[in-house]
């Protein structure tokens, strides 16, 4: 349809009066377009980048030190980088991924033969993953001590957190913000069972017998919230979650006859005693590190075998649409129980290797910050993705780490929480996405669906 | 409208004493403090296609998400094979041979078709590839479309998928909400000609309806909901002649 075919009356109209109402709505302001919105997004944190990382109000006046963050070198070394950024995710992202293009042809030679290899030949497959498992296991003896304690204690404990999580949301889609509730669950039934509890256990156990107790508490815990909840979804199953987990939050923290209170629990750490062999756990973290990858190691193993089994299908089809799912004879309470209480035991496994490794714990260890980190990590990796998520664990836990070196210990948070927003803006997905999610995010971008994977799918709204 | 399903059989068709498959007795449903249904009976015989008719809100859905088992009736019963079945949920409903294509259709948007129908074998271990094959050839446009993803089809597609995805369950009776709605009128008489034809290959139909011409063209018996009761039913020829049905439902003369 061409617009030179308007009658002369409407032509006249158009050039006397002011545009018609649906013209002006039509019409696109240059700042609405999605390029210049980004632009907008980056150099906002651009601004807060030079507020957060200049001149501190507390330690000098508040106005001169916000003065200073404006007018120093600080504002436009951040406006810089932001602009950077765009410039080349806007402008450059031809040029890069053709750049990208090229290595992938040019390598895809040995790549092709490499990827034939690993299709046909099984005994490279499992000797490429028995390399990778032993360089896991026996690349951090390398290490500082530090690194060491760091990939132990948070790393580890944080990956298996990330991938127990990552049943509950990334596969069958239920948005839990409690997740750390099971996480101390685990924790406090470690410490009861071992006896550091003012409150004593009818057995003393070692450490490593509490983890079925404390997977089977978690199970029970899991299920008991999850019962009467399922049937929410998405904003609703979140913010119960979010209140169970304050619940055992300000129970650890207030019943000071069971729990200790704030004061904090001292836990043994782990040991072996057969008899003819004992062993015990002291400060050095590696051999926490390997009883770790041991649960992590068999956790994926079985998650890996749901994924792709009758459960994982039915986990997909209710994160779908629940309606259709229950309508081909999926039992949606059953499985969605199940992914719950799945989760809740992964996170209660981890409780008890945490408070067994750390050996004191207070219920801050717990606080709701955790659930949500967890949740990023999960976000970050890739919904649904194991070695995504993996990552997304392993990466996000060590960068604040990294960073101390770098810039002020206390700014650390700030830079993941940057990362994360221009990662959302540019890689929802998540770095290593499933197969399944890239689909929704493409879906969602063409209107069909939503982008909320916890949300109802669309057109079954009632 | 012309007739295109002129595979009308003998018209005593319509009182066939094959034996009921699914029988529901008086049915009450309430929403709340809202009565839905007040007393519903209708029985559906082996190989019969039955028409649900009736105005908006007039229980035709209610009374089909009763049979499959998605509500459960505050009275009266729900009978499959003269055996209760009322208070199973509907996902078990799905092993005793009920398939339920929802209103709306459903189908799993970021699933493959191909996906979409493996789902509807879920009850089974394994998926019946002649089930594949039978759906493919009823539906050639799925066949073409096998890795397509079910939010990208059309609405017609769409529930040319959950009708195949339904039919992977291998159901006796085949319960449909509204296959109609939001469709082009081609693209309906498409798929109410397949309906047919899985019909004629051994599945009982029950079917809920807007389009009242249409399915008593096909049906062999129907019934008219007013308000949560069956004001009248009969077979589909004498519904479909019958002067009250055709002035409220089929827009002829004054209502």
């Amino acid at each position: 349809m061409s617009m030179k075919t308007s009658t002369p009356a409407e032509s006249s109209r158009n050039e006397s009066m002011a545009p018609s109402a649906a013209a002006r709505l039509r019409k696109v302001h240059w700042y609405q377009e999605p390029r210049w919105r980004r632009l907008g997004a980056l150099l906002a944190l651009a601004v807060t980048f030079t507020l957060m990382t200049g001149e501190e109000g507390t330690t000098r006046d508040l106005f001169l030190a916000l003065r200073e963050d404006f007018t120093g070198p600080g504002l436009w070394l951040w406006v810089g980088i932001a602009v950077l950024v765009w410039v080349v995710r806007e402008f450059l992202s031809d040029q890069a991924s053709g750049a990208a293009k090229w290595t992938k042809r040019t390598a895809s030679g040995p790549f092709a033969a490499v990827r034939e290899a690993w299709g046909s030949n099984a005994s490279l497959r499992v000797g490429v993953l028995l390399a990778g498992l032993a360089l896991a296991v026996f690349g951090p003896l390398g290490l500082e001590r530090y690194w060491q304690q760091v990939l132990v204690d948070q790393i580890a404990i944080f990956v298996l957190l990330t991938i127990g999580l990552n049943v509950v949301i990334g596969w069958a889609g239920l948005l839990d913000l409690g997740f750390i509730a099971f996480f101390a669950i685990g924790a406090y039934s470690a410490a009861y069972w071992t006896g550091a509890l003012p409150v004593q256990p009818p057995v003393v156990l070692n450490n490593f017998l509490v983890i079925p107790i404390a997977v089977a508490t978690c199970l029970v815990a899991g299920v008991l919230l999850g019962a009467p909840v399922l049937r929410l979804r998405g904003d609703y199953l979140a913010i119960v979650t979010l209140g169970f987990h304050e619940i055992v939050y300000l129970m650890a923290k207030n019943a000071e006859s069971v729990t200790e209170g704030v004061r904090g629990v001292k836990v043994e750490r782990f040991s072996i005693d057969l008899g003819f062999f004992s062993y015990e756990w002291k400060l050095d973290p590696m051999p926490y590190y390997w009883v770790l990858i041991g649960f992590t190691v068999l956790a994926l193993f079985l998650f890996l075998r749901l994924e792709h089994s009758k459960v994982g299908r039915a986990w997909t089809a209710i994160r779908e649409d629940e309606v259709a799912a229950a309508a081909t004879g999926v039992n949606t309470v059953r499985y969605k129980l199940m992914a719950f209480a799945i989760g809740a035991s992964t996170s209660g496994v981890a409780g008890v290797a945490y408070a067994s490794k750390v050996g004191y714990f207070n219920p801050e260890n717990f606080a709701i910050l955790l659930s949500i980190l967890v949740l990023a990590y999960v976000v970050f990796g890739g919904m649904g993705s194991i070695p995504g998520v993996i990552f997304g664990a392993a990466f996000l836990v060590w960068l604040p780490e990294a960073l101390r070196e770098w810039v002020d210990p206390k700014d650390r948070y700030m830079y993941l929480g940057a990362l994360l927003v221009v990662m959302m803006i540019y890689r929802p997905q998540g770095v290593l996405p499933s197969r399944r999610r890239k689909r929704e995010l493409e879906m969602a971008e063409a209107g069909i669906g939503g982008a909320d994977a916890t949300g109802p799918a669309e057109g079954r709204q009632q | 409208m012309s007739g295109t399903t002129q595979s009308r059989k003998a018209p005593e068709r319509g009182e066939s004493t094959s034996p009921v498959v699914l029988e529901l007795r008086d049915l009450h449903v309430f929403y709340g403090a809202i009565e839905a249904l007040k007393g519903i009976n209708l029985t559906v015989r082996r190989g019969e296609v039955v028409a649900l008719l009736g105005a908006n809100g007039a229980g035709k859905s209610t009374t089909l998400r009763t049979a499959s088992g998605m509500i459960a009736p505050r009275e009266g019963q729900v009978l499959l094979h003269g055996e209760r079945v009322d208070g199973i949920k509907s996902h078990d409903l799905v092993r005793f041979g009920i398939g339920h294509v929802p209103e709306g259709r459903g189908v799993f948007p970021r699933m493959t078709v191909r996906e979409n129908l493996q789902m509807g074998a879920y009850r089974f271990k394994s998926v019946d590839k002649d089930d594949l094959d039978r759906v493919f050839t009823l539906f050639p446009r799925l066949g073409e479309r096998k890795s397509q993803l079910g939010g990208t089809l059309s609405g017609g597609e769409q529930q040319m998928l959950a009708i195949g995805r339904a039919l992977m369950g291998k159901p006796e009776v085949l319960l449909l909400d509204e296959p109609s709605m939001g469709l082009a009128p081609l693209i309906v008489q498409q798929i109410f000609e397949i309906i047919k034809e899985i019909n004629e290959q051994g599945t009982t139909v029950l079917l809920v309806e807007q389009n009242a011409s249409q399915a008593l063209r096909m049906a062999d018996r129907g019934y008219v909901l007013e308000t949560g009761s069956v004001a009248m039913e009969g077979g589909a020829a004498e519904l479909l002649s019958d002067p009250r049905v055709r002035a409220a439902y089929l827009g002829e003369g004054a209502a």
